[in-house]
Parts: C-alpha cells; sequence; structure tokens
C-alpha cells in the first residue's frame, strides 16, 4: 500500500492518499512507513514543481495534505526517529513593513521537501529579529522575501544590521520576490538572487555542496 | 511648451495618450503612470500623514505635477483615507497606524479566505446578497448588523414584515458608524474633487477613470484568498466556473465607470495568474477567457483597458496576444521588453517599464540608456507609453525626472 500512498499523494488524490492511511493505521502499519511516503511523495511534487508540470496550486494541495497525514500519524509515532538528516539550516522570512506571505511560504516548503531545516520567521519580520534569530539557531542560510518595491531598503537594512552584528561572515543571504532582480540583490547587499522557488533550492544546494 | 494654455495642454496630452494606445502615431511617446507612494515621499510626508492629512495629500500631488510634468495624473484617489477606515473598521487591511508600526509602511490587504468553499452556491444565487449578508460583517466591524438582516430578494409582498432587526442593537450600532463614516467620506472625496478641477485647470487629464480586476481576482483577492481560489480550481472547479461567470459581470461593471471619460481608460490589477500561480492549462481554462471576455465588452463601449501585468509574462504573450489590436494598452513590469515588443509591438500598446530598482538605485544615465534602449528598439512605431515597471514608492528624483525629460526629448517621432 505504500507505493499506492506514494502515487496518491503525487497524484493530488486527496481522497484516496487519506483513505490509504486510514487503512494502513487500522492495518497496523508501522507510522513511520506513512511518513516516508508522504516524504517521498513530496519530493516528486518538488520535481514536477520545478519541471513546471505543477504550480502554486498544487504545491498548497501537498502541504495540506502532508500537514494531514502527519496530524493523523505523528500521535502514534514511538517518541524516537523524526531525527531526519538535514543538509543545511535556512531562517527565512517576510522583511519588515511587509506582510506577503505565499511566496516566502513557497520556498519554505520546498528547502524542507528538500531536506533543509527551515526556520520561517513569518512575514513583517524587523531587522532585530533577523538578527537575534540568526544568533540563536546559526544558520547556514538567510532568506528574505519582500513583494512591495520598500522591501528594497528594508532588505538592505536588514543585511547592515546582521553586518553590524558581526554575523555576515557566518550567512549566505539570498532574497526573493515578484520584483527582485540581480541589481536589486548588489543594491541590498544580499549574495544572491533567486528568481523563483526552483532557484531558491538550487542556490541553496549550492551553497551547501 | 509654457505658451499654450492649459485647455490646449489638456487636449494635446489626451490626443497623444489616445494615439498611442490605439497604436497610432502621436507627435511623441506619451510618459506618466502609476505612483503609490512616490509623490509623498517626494514631497517629504510619509504615508501616515498622507492618509489623514488630506490637504497635505494634495498638495503634495501638486508638488509632483509641477516638477514632472507627467502626460496624465494617476489617480484617480489619494491614499486611502485612514480615519474612514478606522470607522468602518476595515479587518481585512494593515496600514500605519493600524497592524504596521512604521509609519511609511505601504498599506497591504490581509489575504485570507472571506467565503468558504460552501457558500460559492450562495455567492452565485445572489452575489448582493452574499455580499451585503456574510462578507462585509466578515470584512468590517461597523457592518456587523448586516448579518441581521435578510436579504432583500425577500423583500417582496410581505417581506417587510422580517426586517425588525433593524430596530436591534447592532443594527443601531451599524447606523450610528455608517453614519459618522458616511461624513468623513465625503470630507475625503471633497479633497479628490477639489483636486481633479485644480489638475484639469492645470492641463492635467486624469489618467485612470475606473479601477478593476479580473474575473479570476475579483473571486480571489475578495473572496476565496489565493490559497482558496488557487486549490479550488481542483478541488471545485465546476463552481468556480459558474462564479467566475457572475464574476465577469461584476467586472464589465466596474470598469464601465469610464465609459464617456475625457481619457477612457480602466485600469486592471492582475494579481493572481503569475508564472508559477497557475499552469498554462489553467490559465488558459480558468483566467483569460473569463478577462478577455471582460475586456472585450469594455472595449466595445468605447473604454481603454490597461492591463498591469505584474512581474513576468514572457511565458504568456502567445495566449495575451489575442485581443483586438489598437484597443488596448499592456503594462509591463519585469517581463523583458524587447520580448513583449516582438510579440505584441504594433498591435497592443505596450507601457512600462523602467526598472524600479534603477529608479531607486541607478543614476539618471542608467535611466535614459534604458529609456533609449527601449525607445530604438520600437524602431520608430507607436504603440509606447513610457513609464516606471511596477508601482512606483521611492526613486531618486534625479532619475525619475530623467525618465521624464529623455522621454520628451527623445521619444518624438519623426
Amino acid at each position: 500500500m505504500k507505493e499506492e500512498l506514494v502515487t496518491a499523494i503525487a497524484d493530488m488524490n486527496e481522497e484516496e492518499a487519506m483513505d490509504l492511511v486510514h487503512a494502513m493505521l487500522d492495518a497496523g502499519e508501522d507510522p513511520q512507513v506513512i511518513l516516508d511516503a508522504a516524504s517521498e511523495a513530496m519530493t516528486i511534487v518538488g520535481n514536477r514543481f520545478d519541471e513546471k508540470e505543477y504550480f502554486l496550486p498544487e504545491l498548497i494541495i501537498a502541504g495540506e495534505m502532508m500537514k494531514a497525514i502527519g496530524d493523523l500519524v505523528k500521535p502514534k509515532l514511538r517518541a524516537k526517529s523524526m531525527e531526519a538528516k538535514t543538509i543545511g539550516t535556512v531562517l527565512i522570512g517576510t522583511v519588515a513593513g511587509d506582510i506577503h506571505d505565499i511566496g516566502k511560504d513557497v520556498v519554505s516548503f520546498l528547502l524542507d521537501v528538500n531536506s533543509f531545516q527551515v526556520h520561517d520567521l513569518g512575514v513583517d519580520v524587523p531587522a532585530a529579529t533577523f538578527v537575534a534569530r540568526i544568533r540563536e539557531v546559526k544558520p547556514d542560510i538567510v532568506g528574505m522575501s519582500g513583494f512591495l518595491t520598500m522591501a528594497f531598503d528594508q532588505m538592505k537594512r536588514t543585511v547592515d544590521a546582521i553586518k553590524e552584528a558581526g554575523l555576515r561572515e557566518d550567512v549566505k543571504i539570498m532574497i526573493g520576490g515578484a520584483i527582485m532582480d540581480e541589481s536589486a540583490a548588489k543594491y541590498i547587499g544580499a549574495d544572491a538572487y533567486g528568481a523563483d522557488a526552483a532557484a531558491a533550492v538550487r542556490l541553496a544546494k549550492s551553497w551547501m555542496a | 511648451m509654457s505658451e499654450k494654455s492649459p485647455q490646449e495642454l489638456l487636449t494635446e496630452r489626451i490626443t497623444r495618450i489616445m494615439a498611442a494606445a490605439a497604436c497610432q502615431q502621436p507627435d511623441r511617446i506619451p510618459v506618466f503612470g502609476p505612483y503609490q507612494k512616490y509623490p509623498y515621499h517626494f514631497a517629504g510626508i510619509t504615508w501616515k500623514q498622507a492618509m489623514n492629512d488630506y490637504p497635505a495629500a494634495r498638495a503634495a500631488c501638486h508638488k509632483f505635477l509641477d516638477y514632472f510634468q507627467p502626460d496624465a495624473d494617476f489617480g484617480p484617489i489619494f491614499p486611502y483615507p485612514a480615519p474612514v477606515m478606522d470607522t468602518i473598521g476595515w479587518k481585512a487591511m494593515k496600514w500605519p497606524g493600524h497592524g504596521l508600526d512604521d509609519d511609511d509602511s505601504m498599506y497591504q490587504y490581509v489575504d485570507d479566505a472571506y467565503m468558504t468553499a460552501d457558500e460559492y452556491d450562495e455567492f452565485i444565487y445572489d452575489p448582493s446578497g452574499f455580499m451585503f449578508g456574510k462578507w462585509a460583517p466578515r470584512q468590517f466591524t461597523a457592518l456587523q448588523g448586516f448579518a441581521q438582516i435578510p436579504p432583500w430578494r425577500r423583500f417582496m409582498w410581505t417581506g417587510w414584515m422580517n426586517i425588525g432587526a433593524i430596530a436591534g442593537p447592532e443594527m443601531q450600532e451599524t447606523f450610528r458608524l455608517l453614519t459618522k463614516f458616511a461624513g468623513e467620506l465625503n470630507e475625503w472625496w471633497g479633497h479628490q474633487v477639489q483636486y481633479w478641477g485644480e489638475m484639469k485647470e492645470k492641463g492635467y487629464p486624469l489618467g485612470f477613470a475606473a479601477w478593476d480586476w479580473p474575473p479570476f481576482d475579483i473571486i480571489g483577492d475578495t473572496l476565496r484568498g489565493t490559497r482558496g481560489i488557487l486549490t479550488d480550481m481542483r478541488r471545485h472547479p465546476g463552481k468556480l466556473h459558474d462564479a467566475l461567470e457572475v464574476a465577469t459581470k461584476i467586472f464589465i461593471e466596474y470598469g464601465s465607470a469610464a465609459a464617456g471619460a475625457p481619457l477612457p481608460f480602466t485600469w486592471v490589477y492582475v494579481h493572481k495568474s503569475l508564472r508559477e500561480f497557475m499552469s498554462d492549462a489553467q490559465f488558459k481554462e480558468f483566467y483569460w477567457p473569463y478577462l478577455r471576455k471582460g475586456l472585450l465588452a469594455l472595449i466595445d463601449k468605447g473604454i481603454v483597458p490597461v492591463i498591469y501585468w505584474e512581474a513576468d509574462w514572457e511565458s504568456r504573450l502567445e495566449h495575451i496576444i489575442d485581443i483586438p489590436h489598437g484597443k488596448i494598452v499592456y503594462h509591463l513590469a519585469n517581463t523583458n521588453f524587447e520580448r513583449a515588443w516582438d510579440a505584441l509591438g504594433g498591435k497592443v500598446c505596450l507601457m512600462g517599464n523602467v526598472p524600479n530598482m534603477m529608479l531607486l538605485g541607478g543614476t539618471p544615465d542608467d535611466v535614459k540608456a534604458y529609456c533609449k534602449r527601449i525607445i530604438d528598439y520600437t524602431k520608430g512605431k507607436p504603440g509606447l507609453i513610457m513609464d516606471s515597471a511596477v508601482m512606483l514608492d521611492e526613486a531618486r528624483p534625479e532619475n525619475l525626472k530623467a525618465m521624464f525629460d529623455f522621454t520628451r526629448e527623445y521619444g518624438m517621432y519623426r
């Protein structure tokens, strides 16, 4: 049934997927097997997004399925496992003054699917919060998202704050958002700009290689 | 050019813009465009001040007009009025002093589902009934009373017997707040109308006589939220199609307000069909057919729709070319200008797309070089309006001045 579950999730058959999860639990299947199937399916979803077969609707539905399955299965999990391998840690947030979250959420989701440990600070995140959380989490990568044109200056202020805190050399910084481009990355003082969520994952992987 | 009377300037500017929109040759390339915060930034007042102090907002707009002399004012409104929004209690919006700490933050909509997927039928059956009885109380704290009143479609014959709730405390409170709200709102509109008159006296036409949103965004922005509508394409496609039929009529109604205006332009925001938001197949099924149908209806009324294609549209150019030529303007943001001109040039007037990052972080020479690049690419063929890539909030004045002055000089035809 595991393979069927992977296919059902990856093909966006929500009802079938949830029926299978219930059936597997009823049959006494190891909850870890169900979670493994779900994360295998997420990798397929991520690849299809990368190949432009899937778009935002499918990522949102995949995320919701993942959450629903997790809510069902995780309480039954014997407290050990769940220490997944990570290839890097990313701290991500939408900069102060901006409450747009869709782009940031997609990047968080895809990074997570690609084995990064993601700390999502949410939206309207002040520079001081980025700095404090960098000290606490010690991420490899900081991702800043912004949709408004005023995000140019707010991202610049955030990078400056990271510099002043003496943390700039410890992290790679990437930026994203509909109006961002290479010249914005230069102005802001970021290491790179990602045109879309797939580009963000490629960047993050290249930095951890 | 200062010897011309304001009336002559007004006529000249309208003629110039209308010719460009029709892909016919004006005297020169028009230059004007969408600003948000910029005039206030330029005048040295914060967004919060501009939202609260209407005379200051009006003065800032004059300062902008006098210095840059655009071919049209963006209009039609000043920043949203904070006191009015406070009184009506707009829960779906954040602004400085109301959910945003920075006095200079742009106001932003709180993207969420204000209609559940189960409520599609209700909306399709009677959109006004749904908006009045369910949507408004969810969006505005002052309008809780509306939830107590039966839909007006049930007023017929002895329906009046069922509206006693008007005397109830919720509706009485709604009446009290609405009266205050309307007074404050009219004060704000008074300043607007005064500004439009002053603008016209100086010889500037109002750039946009109506604002609109594509049918998909009417449902997506206002009712279902981004996550809701995008997943509805898979989960509730039939209901979504039915609702889009209704929303197309609403789109036409909104956009028609520009009919008969001196510059009959309707500005159309495009939000939820960006490259990553949906596949080409989804765009062709759910987005474009309804928008196109609505645009054709507006064009039939003599209106020129201006579509604000935010972000990068290169991958969808082949679809959006399917529209009557010389009747519509496409505003480009991050779409590569040359690719867009190759596909649409001379058929659809293109507006844009000087990068905002360049206007903020570049030099006047960078801006002139960019404007020259796109003007040269058109090889003297009409159908271009120069403008920033996206709504203008911040820029170095000398950079923006370079965009205006260089276009006026280098953008002469012949």
